[in-house]
């Protein structure tokens, strides 16, 4: 008997994927934190003082999307009333066990930290220039600290370094842990590769910067304010360089793969020919890397006019937030299309108001700007000037 | 109605029937204790498939499937059938994992077998390896068991498993696989799937006890597990096992 969606052999049990949609979400979001914030981290430990104005906007990114990223798992499971038994209980032994832990991690001890020195100052300030529920607010968030004093801010500036240095290898964790998640499984050979944690981190480098690069010139744009265009040259100079690395990583893979030929090859080959054709050859490898690859490095190579390089930039920084997409698409989805028994393939069925269906991504991918717009409303990253103009002092 | 003593007692005959097999769904989800005469530590189960005595009926898997209440469409075991031609590249059918039999088969240029598949019980089980919280784990007598109110339903050991021998319930959201018929072979009897099937073909095995004849199988047979490149430490042996199975 022919089962819909299912070509050639696959085991009974491997018809339906467990992992879907908000799976997909979970890899690009937290790639977009670790991203951001190592766009971040540029200004402040590496001292590349040209991505300076984005540096408070890519620490507010970071945390918006932070925030979210627990949501697709917690939505995903089918008991999401138990998900804290992995802080209580944790199974040493699980690489899935230790996500609470490097989230925890990251939120606590790193983004959240690092932006509340950053933006100490400016709390203190707001608290004591604004009135009612805002004055609560800022008062609250300065934890009871309004010493900005020249002497505290050097200490702050100080702590804040030594964050940052440690956030470095805490986004690289954060983002290369969740490689390691697929990366582990042994079972499975189109997610088994150690190369999978560092190709997950290139790519989250990738799209996390062109994320704060879009967002920073869509920011500009909506406050009327001018473009930093060495500002922009310098990000996407390091998002070409970036993606460069992604790319050659992921093509070794594919080089490995192809020359090795082992058991697995011709199941992943054919899969990749056929049900991944269009969403990895198409969407992923063509339109949104070689696309903006290319685009990228005529800005390299060329001087083109500030309006023609904002054009370019934006371009290259939508299509390689698309790619990166493609990708996590094509590593969640396209590991479980293919059977363990290497003959056959079953297909993913995209549900539209379901609880991990189209509907509910697609407000999961809204939230974290909707978090953004909050954080920027209560934390204005614009010079000291805007932010008092902002707040109509 | 006239309601006969002979009605009475079939009526009574029914609830008894009924009341019985309630019981027995209490012991699969793990209410009631294993004899008092069971000792986990003197127990290392696992189970021997003879390739060449499967018929592929399917009883195993009705017999599963009714035991364990299976929910349609999953299956803690099924039946798959193997044909090879020369060329070796196998074509494998298993329709419904078999629980109706199988279609008849009208090649005669090529090798048919049937090879019923379960869960491996491995010793290195990949989907404890990766549960996050040890819902999944091994008991000490050796079977890989799933509780599922503990079980947060990630199903990532149904993604670790390389036999595809596990899936998230339907119902209870948790995921599931074969336990050996744990409520069974703790009060001494076999599995469902063994004592169903009619030629002998599966016959579960205890590795701890000196007077299995599993021993002697093993020392005069050529066994295989399946995948032995995935070093699971999978505890379900094949006797003839033909290289092309997957």
């Amino acid at each position: 008997m022919m089962i819909p969606g299912v070509d050639g052999f696959i085991y009974p049990n491997e018809v339906e994927l467990q992992w879907s949609l908000l799976i997909v979400l979970y890899p690009y979001i937290t790639g977009l934190v670790a991203g951001a914030f190592i766009l971040a981290s540029l200004e402040r430990v590496f001292k590349v003082d040209a991505v300076r104005p984005t540096y408070r906007l890519a620490l507010l990114t970071a945390l918006a999307f932070l925030l979210v990223a627990p949501l697709p798992l917690q939505l995903h499971l089918g008991h999401p009333e138990r998900s804290m038994e992995m802080y209580l209980t944790p199974h040493s032994s699980s690489a899935m066990a230790m996500f609470g832990f490097v989230y925890l991690w990251y939120l606590m001890a790193v983004l959240l930290l690092e932006i509340w020195l950053e933006f100490r100052a400016d709390i203190v300030r707001l608290a004591q220039t604004t009135s009612g529920w805002k004055h609560l607010v800022y008062k609250a968030l300065t934890l009871g600290s309004m010493n900005v004093s020249p002497a505290a801010r050097r200490i702050d500036d100080k702590v804040g370094f030594a964050v940052t240095v440690i956030g470095i290898p805490s986004a690289f964790l954060l983002h290369g842990y969740v490689g390691f998640i697929f990366g582990s499984v042994k079972a499975n050979p189109w997610w088994s590769t150690p190369l999978m944690p560092v190709v997950f981190l290139f790519s989250a480098m990738a799209s996390g910067i062109a994320g704060v690069l879009l967002l920073y010139m869509v920011s500009m744009k909506v406050k009327k304010m001018p473009i930093d265009m060495p500002c922009v040259d310098t990000i996407a100079k390091y998002l070409f360089y970036t993606f460069v690395i992604d790319f050659s990583l992921e093509m070794l893979d594919l080089v490995h793969r192809t020359y090795e030929s082992g058991e697995s090859f011709r199941s992943l080959d054919f899969m990749v020919h056929t049900r991944l054709w269009v969403s990895q050859v198409i969407v992923q490898i063509c339109l949104c890397t070689l696309v903006p690859l290319g685009l990228l490095a005529l800005t390299q190579l060329f001087p083109f006019k500030a309006a023609v390089r904002r054009a370019l930039y934006t371009a290259s920084g939508l299509l390689v937030m698309v790619g990166i997409f493609a990708m996590r698409w094509n590593v969640v989805i396209g590991g479980q299309l293919f059977s363990k028994s290497f003959l056959g393939y079953t297909s993913f069925k995209l549900e539209f108001a379901a609880r991990e269906g189209l509907l509910t991504a697609i407000g999961l991918m809204i939230l974290p700007f909707v978090i953004f717009v909050v954080l920027v409303k209560l934390l204005p990253p614009w010079p000291e000037r805007e932010t008092t103009e902002a707040l109509g002092d | 109605m006239e309601l006969s003593r002979r009605d009475l007692f079939a009526a009574g005959g029914k609830l008894l029937i009924l009341a019985s097999v309630g019981a027995t769904l209490e012991q699969i989800t793990g209410a009631a204790a294993p004899s008092d005469a069971y000792n986990v530590a003197d127990h290392w189960w696992g189970m021997l498939v003879d390739i060449d005595k499967c018929i592929g009926c399917g009883n195993c898997v009705r017999a599963c499937s009714k035991e364990n209440q299976v929910p349609k469409g999953y299956y803690r075991t099924w039946v798959e059938r193997y044909q090879v031609g020369e060329d070796q590249q196998p074509h494998v059918d298993s329709p419904n994992g078999d629980i109706d039999g199988f279609p008849a088969d009208t090649r005669e240029d090529v090798k048919s077998f049937f090879v019923p598949k379960l869960c491996n019980h491995c010793a290195e089980s990949p989907c404890v390896q990766v549960c996050p919280v040890g819902a999944t784990f091994v008991s000490p007598d050796g079977v890989v068991l799933v509780d599922k109110n503990y079980c947060l339903g990630c199903r990532y050991c149904i993604q670790a498993c390389p036999y595809g021998c596990r899936y998230l319930h339907p119902e209870t959201s948790t995921a599931d696989k074969c336990t050996l018929c744990y409520h069974r072979i703790t009060q001494g009897l076999t599995t469902a799937c063994c004592e169903a099937c009619p030629t002998g073909a599966r016959q579960l095995v205890d590795f701890k006890n000196p007077k299995d004849p599993v021993h002697e199988y093993l020392r005069h047979n050529k066994v295989q597990v399946l995948k032995p490149y995935m070093a699971t430490g999978a505890k379900v042996y094949y006797n003839d096992l033909d290289g092309s199975v997957r």
